[in-house]
């Protein structure tokens, strides 16, 4: 049933996430970088805000004047920050809902990547906590109709010996004092939520904190344009001898308090925390057995750490080599954090096919799938391949089914992710047809750009294929007898299609 | 996908999130009172009589005790629940029993309440019990005029009963 549902909301996010493949390109497409463009809308906010500080006055009356006079006195400047200041909060919200979904759908919740998890579900109350109590600085009636309403949903909650919603009772309940504090809480809060975004990548490599250039600037250039064409301004100035009836709310932040209103307290705190605890929980959820992590053969480590470099979990680190009188270092896998994807084993120089040892042993290697057996497979498949364009077609476990194209002169070959392929077979495979028996082309899939299961694969393949990134594959070998075509899951059609496109260009 | 057509397709994606940002943090206009309406709410926190009578304590008594401790009267620490009533002309339109907060439930009791009335002439009147009898030993009433959207707070204080602002 969850898998059911899953996999149509996975198939729906695919098909928008390749409608703004084809507007922006892989690498641009800001759906691809959810999490960096949270980060991104962060800083704006946290420039910008600083800019607002020192013009921000605390005290009853001199809290909306102050913010008026910037608005108005200076809206070439202070007015485009505020209204940058509050766009950006509501971008960061829309991006962390989206990145929400995302990671939900592709079910990256449990097993290795619990820790990232479960590290967000704090933030989406930081971030609330930050934006809600934004609002209230202005002072204006929203502000108000939030102050009211919040403090009348948390006095629900048997907390408090008494109402916090007395503190704005009257015109009178409420002091100069308070924007103080207000202002604090602002500083602090989102310092809370910059420190718990910290957190939740610390399990991960070479995080994405910053979107690709292009992205950030076009981004920004948006924001600044609906600035212009629609700044933020303040409502009338809070009165509260006097209830405000028509409200023009946040919805990204405040839509809490009309779902208060229109239901109970009671039923909104249930949905909060119902919510809360299900995100919370979602890392127990049935899952997979989880695959063998991989293992380090110290003989035949030297410590070069390129496995280190490219492993997308920080899961290896390099440790004094545990055979005296070898090598200075060796690698060590962190079981904990291993996803299993053979990243490692694919950038590990002594995995190379070419080596002729009776049983290929590399440095690192996956237990599911050795590079040996890998070998053995490759070398088993070369000889039966026949007719014209021979091709051996490599692909991951987490992509497009590649065993939907096997036919004749046709070889496939799934890892568990492209990565863990080491570029040394390519050359292995090609140069075996100049013998007789092996493939005139070797096409490589897996996951789309931005879209790899384990973050990098698709990244570091590219890379070493170009000659961009150690262990690469040779300068001498034919370029255009190896083929790179990315295909998710479900786009088996187009991954035909590009085979058919390369075999014919090799025949 | 020809260039032209990628940026055109970026401008229509960049208008798309810039549209819905710019209309979704003010819009749509969330309706909370009615044209017509106006709120009334009714707020206090009061400590109530004591369950039980004070007494003298005799010399004796006062005599086991250490010094520190030795003081005459010796009254009980939990407080009355505080029942309070409100009418809205001539109708009840609310009762409730406050419990003292503490664990010892010797603390104030108090109450935040909201409702929504209709906006014009009204007659409040409240009445309050802090005593373990339950007897009703404050009273207040006022007529109000409220406009919409007006708000009148209904306050309660030992020293001055009660107390209608708007």
């Amino acid at each position: 049933m969850e898998s059911n549902i899953r996999t149509q909301a996975l198939k729906a996010v695919r098909a928008v996430e390749a409608v703004f493949d084809r507007a922006f390109g892989a690498r641009d497409n800001p759906l691809r970088h959810l999490g960096a463009l949270g980060f991104y809308f962060f800083w704006v906010m946290a420039v910008s805000g600083i800019y607002l500080y020192a013009f921000y006055d605390t005290g009853v009356t001199e809290a909306y004047n102050s913010v008026e006079r910037l608005t108005h006195g200076q809206w070439y400047l202070g007015g485009v920050m505020r209204s940058l200041h509050r766009y950006a909060a509501d971008a960061f919200v829309l991006v962390m809902v989206l990145h929400l979904v995302k990671e939900t759908v592709n079910a990256r919740y449990r097993g290795f990547r619990w820790f990232s998890w479960l590290t967000g579900v704090p933030t989406l109350w930081l971030a609330y906590a930050s934006g809600i109590g934004g609002y209230w600085l202005v002072w204006d009636e929203v502000a108000q109709f939030s102050a009211t309403a919040t403090t009348e949903w948390f006095d629900w909650l048997p907390l408090f010996g008494e109402p916090l919603a007395r503190n704005f009772l009257t015109p009178a309940a409420v002091n100069d004092r308070f924007f103080s504090l207000l202002s604090f809480l602002h500083i602090g809060i989102p310092l809370l939520l910059l420190l718990a975004m910290w957190v939740h990548i610390q399990r991960v490599s070479l995080a994405d904190v910053a979107p690709p250039r292009r992205l950030g600037w076009v981004t920004l250039a948006a924001l600044a344009a609906l600035c212009v064409a629609k700044p933020a301004l303040s409502a009338a100035a809070a009165n509260l001898a006097i209830e405000p009836a028509q409200v023009a709310l946040d919805w990204f932040y405040l839509f809490v308090h009309p779902l208060m209103y229109r239901s109970s307290p009671a039923i909104a705190w249930g949905l909060a925390f119902g919510a809360t605890l299900l995100l919370a929980a979602a890392p127990l959820l049935p899952k997979p057995k989880p695959a063998p992590v991989a293992r380090v053969s110290p003989p035949d480590c030297n410590g070069c750490g390129r496995c280190v470099a490219d492993c997308p979990f920080s899961a290896v680190r390099l440790i004094p080599h545990t055979l005296k009188g070898t090598y200075k270092l060796q690698a060590q896998v962190d079981t904990a954090l291993c996803a299993s994807c053979g990243i490692c084993a694919g950038a590990c120089p002594s995995s190379t096919p070419f080596r002729s040892a009776g049983e290929l042993v590399s440095g690192i290697d996956m237990p599911q799938l050795p590079i040996d057996a890998l070998r053995r497979q490759l070398n088993a498949g070369l000889t039966q391949l026949s007719g014209p364009a021979r091709t051996v077609v490599v692909g991951c476990d987490c992509a497009a089914d590649v065993t939907s194209v096997t036919g004749k002169g046709v070889l496939v070959l799934s890892l568990p992710c492209i990565g863990n392929l080491p570029p040394a077979f390519i050359e292995y495979a090609l140069r075996r047809s100049r013998q007789g028996g092996g493939a005139d082309g070797v096409l490589i899939t897996g996951c789309r750009e931005g879209d790899c299961a384990y973050r990098f694969g698709n990244e570091w393949t590219e890379q070493r294929v170009a000659g961009e990134r150690e262990p690469h594959l040779r300068l001498n070998v034919p370029r255009h007898r190896v083929q790179i075509a990315w295909a998710n899951g479900g786009e088996e059609a187009a991954l035909a299609r590009s085979l058919a496109v390369f075999r014919a260009a090799l025949a | 996908m020809n260039t032209a057509t990628r940026y055109l397709g970026q401008a229509v994606l960049y208008g798309a999130f810039a549209l819905a940002i710019g209309y979704f943090s003010t819009a749509p206009t969330y309706t909370h009172l009615a044209p017509g309406e106006a709120l009334l709410k009714l707020s206090f926190s009061h400590g109530a009589q004591r369950v039980g009578a004070c007494r003298d304590r005799g010399d004796e008594e006062l005599a086991k005790l250490p010094p520190n401790m030795r003081i005459r009267q010796d009254c009980p620490r939990e407080r009355s629940p505080v029942i309070v009533e409100l009418e809205l002309d001539g109708a009840r339109l609310h009762r409730e029993s406050l419990p003292p907060s503490g664990l010892s439930r010797d603390g104030s009791a108090s109450v935040y309440r909201r409702f929504v009335v209709p906006a014009g002439t009204h007659r409040l009147a409240a009445r309050l019990s802090d005593n373990a009898k339950g007897e009703f030993n404050y009273r207040g009433e006022k007529t109000v005029t409220l406009a919409p959207a007006q708000i009148v707070v209904v306050e309660f204080h030992a020293s001055s009963g009660f107390q209608f602002f708007h």
